[in-house]
């Protein structure tokens, strides 16, 4: 594959790449002397020169890459709010001395209209992190098969999160 | 400030305490296998960001450059717990499911999926 790149993309990615790791081995080690330092440098340059192609970044796809992660960050403090709120309802639901009555364990199936494999493995892991939901099945046409524990769980699916995760995904 | 930190650090762990015990009572009290995994996968999800969000909160109360470090330590569990802890419970589902294990349906509720 690196033959194919040009040349210019190639030193893109190598130095993005490279900075990252840099910067995750400054936090894990936390030491700050030139030893230390020094053999960061050299073994993120190992792993840089064998996999910066393909480890984090694919390179035709760097200003996409951009406007994901930045979507990233808008959804992702909307999904932790969406998570507290559930898992409070999930607590509620499982301490609640009637959970026999208000529990009805059901599963439902429907076709998401997300096309991306990327959004679609992000929206399953989005709904399985959501108390109340998980991801049974899931393929690459979209066909989503879900366990839903009570009615209310049930009820807020597709909804919102597919909206939220479909923009992200520009579509 | 530490005594502010200390506390709404306290609350923060407390809390997350709440939620791993509910996740246990969770365990016992629901009716089959595939509910069960609703408490046990994700309650404890919750309770993990509570109580490592208030580690990390009262870690940084005098910002020194190694309790920093720290927190950012600790931030990174909670993330990584984040990926994996779906994913786990996805493939526990998947599992049950290939092997054939029907879920429970409450009584009257119409039949089938």
């Amino acid at each position: 594959m690196k033959t194919k790149l040009k040349k210019a993309a190639f030193v893109t990615t190598f130095s993005i790449t490279f900075l990252i790791l840099f910067l995750f081995w400054c936090i894990f080690s936390g030491k700050f002397d030139a030893f230390h330092l020094s053999l960061g440098v050299i073994s993120c340059l190992l792993i840089c020169w064998a996999t910066s192609s393909d480890l984090l970044i694919v390179p035709p796809q760097i200003s996409r890459l951009v406007r994901l992660w930045s979507g990233f960050v808008i959804y992702i403090p909307w999904l932790i709010w969406q998570i507290i709120l559930a898992n409070i309802h999930v607590l509620v639901l499982v301490l609640s001395p009637d959970m026999d009555k208000r529990i009805n364990p059901k599963i439902i199936k429907f076709k998401s209209r997300i096309k991306d494999t990327v959004g679609l493995v992000t929206f399953a892991n989005s709904i399985t992190l959501t108390p109340g939901t998980i991801t049974v099945a899931l393929n690459m046409y979209g066909d989503m098969v879900i366990h839903a524990i009570d009615d209310e769980s049930a009820a807020a699916l597709p909804g919102d999160m597919e909206k939220k995760v479909a923009k992200l995904f520009g579509e | 400030m530490i005594i502010l930190t200390s506390l709404v650090s306290g609350i923060m762990i407390l809390a997350g305490l709440v939620f791993f015990l509910g996740g246990s009572i969770g365990m016992i009290r629901l009716p089959d296998f595939y509910s069960r995994l609703h408490s046990a996968g994700m309650l404890d999800t919750m309770g993990l960001m509570l109580t490592m969000g208030g580690m990390a909160l009262y870690i940084i109360h005098d910002l020194t450059l190694n309790n920093v470090l720290s927190a950012l330590k600790i931030i990174l569990i909670v993330v990584f717990i984040f990926i994996t802890s779906p994913t786990a419970t996805h493939a526990i589902v998947d599992a049950g499911i290939r092997a054939g294990m029907k879920p429970w349906r409450k009584r009257g509720s119409e039949a089938g999926k």
